[in-house]
């Protein structure tokens, strides 16, 4: 497939607004700035454009419920999530770290379309480098006249503010990270109220993902036609970033049409299994919250949201991670486990105590002092904290819980009764 | 208790954001860069300067990990002990570190050079196992690499090779 999102990854200077221009950028924004906003949101509903940050979403229909004539008092916000913290995910790097301009240009015609005035980037704080390579795209884009006062003679005025995060995984939730852009613990609130409602500092706001952006202004320039004929079907379209990482041979990002298989992921692009000789026993397809499939389950499987739904687990983010069959899956599961107890934010009872139990009784399994009772007590644990929190936290958590115990129980089990792992290298 | 040039960058800061309370994140990181922790009484100016109260600045510094209250080495490493990484061995990276260093995770060395910390994942799964030197995210770690770092760094040299990822490994070590 042509290079679409990461066309300019690997070009000399691809991080200047001078090589960025030379290779046909900001045209689209011109061309979007002659366009009627909703003809743009129209154009997004009609790619198919889902939301690459996890959920899966519809962006246009997203886009559609902000309000076309936003009160002065209240202006109209778009925040770009970089959060990227799903383990296992590091796609959205390869864009921010290289072609900061496209996530820029993205914003800005995303927000044109919205009638938002301000967008605010919130990346992660780990990622000094990539908050600093777009402070510097964006004074560029200013100079340049694409940020800030009536850009390019349109009439319409958009500042953008790059906002980072301080290391808590949580503010990837979307009402966890208004509530940190407004200078607060990172604890996520009930919806509804929807944040295309009532959003940061209770303004119309909408969310998305740095890839979902970075899509726009190719539907933008290309059609949308062109961005759904790439793809699965009508429901999964356009080109899609996979990160691998694992028991591979060549792990990185990989931008392949949206429902390639993911084998062929693993064997041609990811260059195959690390160790020769040894066979794939797992694979977590979307990031860790995502539940995991068993070798067989992944022969013949496409990578997009669909697809993966009907085999039990989720597209997510696309951060496929590959076990071969030296991998102790309690080991994992563990160290699983013991991110989602690190990073639960506490508000609510079923997560806060369920991610520690989680956690603790894994713990307790691997150092061999664990029950048979133990693996019943451990599902029930997980069992009780799906649906019942305020953000999918403690559904992350309790996911891959269940799933590591269902297919691989027979590990699980060998803890219990041995006290180690039945693999080798365990 | 800051300088005047300080000062002022915390006012440009606090000039991005529709409101003061928004910046409280950005002067916590502003005030970390130049101290290396987030000092007590940094913590009432930035209440100072966002309009919040002290228990407010105080809150959000205890929830995010990234903010320290202490004051830690020169230069703090960073583990990432998630998934990707452990499957690459980062355990075994991590142990190799603790016993060239002398510490466990969470300690300084009495030289106050180095702090092991350990994180969660990092985003740099790709190029595991990744060591987070201060800023720096040093990618496709291994012992050989870390000890060449660890060494420049102790003599006061600049780092043998430059922060990203290094070269591709076959093997993973540790099994």
């Amino acid at each position: 497939m042509e290079k679409v999102l990461t066309r300019n990854v690997g070009i000399e200077g691809s991080r200047t607004i001078q090589v960025y221009r030379k290779r046909g950028g900001y045209e689209t924004l011109a061309k979007a700035l002659r366009m009627d906003p909703d003809a743009i949101i129209e154009e997004v509903k009609a790619s198919g454009l889902r939301g690459r940050g996890g959920a899966g979403f519809p962006a246009g229909v997203k886009w559609s419920f902000m309000p076309k004539e936003p009160a002065p008092e209240r202006p109209n916000y778009l925040v770009c999530n970089a959060d990227e913290s799903e383990p296992g995910t590091f796609k959205d790097r390869v864009i921010i770290e290289n072609d900061p301009h496209l996530l820029l240009e993205g914003c800005l015609c995303s927000a044109f379309a919205m009638r938002a005035s301000r967008v605010f980037i919130y990346i992660r704080g780990e990622y000094v480098l990539g908050a600093r390579v777009l402070e510097r795209a964006i004074a560029e884009a200013r100079e340049a006249g694409f940020v800030g006062e009536d850009i390019l003679g349109s009439g319409w005025s958009c500042d953008i503010v790059v906002h980072r995060g301080g290391g808590a995984y949580i503010c990837g939730e979307e009402t966890a990270l208004m509530t940190s852009i407004e200078g607060r613990r990172g604890n996520p609130r009930l919806k509804p109220p929807f944040p295309a409602q009532f959003g940061v500092y209770g303004h119309p706001t909408t969310i998305n993902n740095v890839e979902t952006l970075s899509c726009v202004p190719f539907i933008i320039e290309r059609g949308a036609s062109w961005f759904a004929s790439i793809g699965t079907d009508e429901r999964n379209t356009g080109p899609k970033l996979y990160g691998v990482s694992g028991h591979v041979k060549n792990p990185g990002v990989f931008e392949l049409p949206m429902g390639t298989e993911l084998m062929e992921i693993i064997e041609e692009h990811a260059g195959g299994m690390l160790r020769e000789g040894k066979a794939l026993k797992a694979v977590i397809p979307g990031g860790s919250s995502t539940p995991v499939l068993r070798a067989d389950e992944c022969r013949g499987l496409r990578m997009d949201f669909d697809s993966v739904a009907k085999a039990g687990s989720m597209l997510g983010s696309a951060a496929i991670i590959v076990m071969d069959e030296t991998t102790d899956m309690v080991a994992v599961m563990e160290r699983i486990a013991h991110f989602y107890a690190h990073e639960s934010c506490g508000q609510c009872t079923p997560c806060r105590e369920g991610t520690g139990w989680i956690e603790k009784i894994l713990h307790r399994i691997r150092r061999g002092g664990g029950t048979p009772e133990d693996l019943d007590l451990l599902d029930q644990v997980a069992a009780n904290m799906q649906g019942v929190t305020i953000c999918p936290l403690a559904d992350a958590a309790a996911m891959p819980c269940r799933s590591f115990l269902e297919k691989f129980r027979d590990e699980f089990e060998h803890y219990v009764r041995h006290g180690r792992s039945p693999v080798a290298a365990g | 208790m800051f300088d005047e040039q300080f000062e002022k960058r915390a006012d440009e800061i606090l000039a991005r954001y529709p409101r003061r309370e928004s910046a409280v994140m950005p002067l916590l990181h502003l005030v970390q860069e130049r101290e290396g922790y987030v000092p007590l009484a940094a913590e009432r100016w930035v209440a100072e300067k966002t309009g919040v109260s002290p228990a407010h600045v105080h809150g959000v510094v205890t929830f995010y990990t990234m903010f320290r209250t202490e004051r830690h080495g020169r230069y703090v490493l960073h583990f990432c002990t998630t998934v990707s990484c452990m499957l690459r061995g980062v355990d075994h990276l991590l142990a190799h570190a603790k016993e060239k260093l002398g510490i466990e995770v969470g300690e300084t060395t009495p030289d106050g050079l180095f702090t092991i910390l350990t994180v969660e994942c990092l985003g740099s799964c790709g190029t595991a196992p990744v060591v987070q030197v201060n800023d720096d995210y040093y990618e496709d770690m291994d012992v050989a690499r870390l000890d060449a770092l660890l060494d420049a760094l102790a003599a006061g040299k600049e780092p043998p090779f430059p922060p990203g990822p290094g070269p591709r490994r076959v093997l993973v070590e540790g099994d």
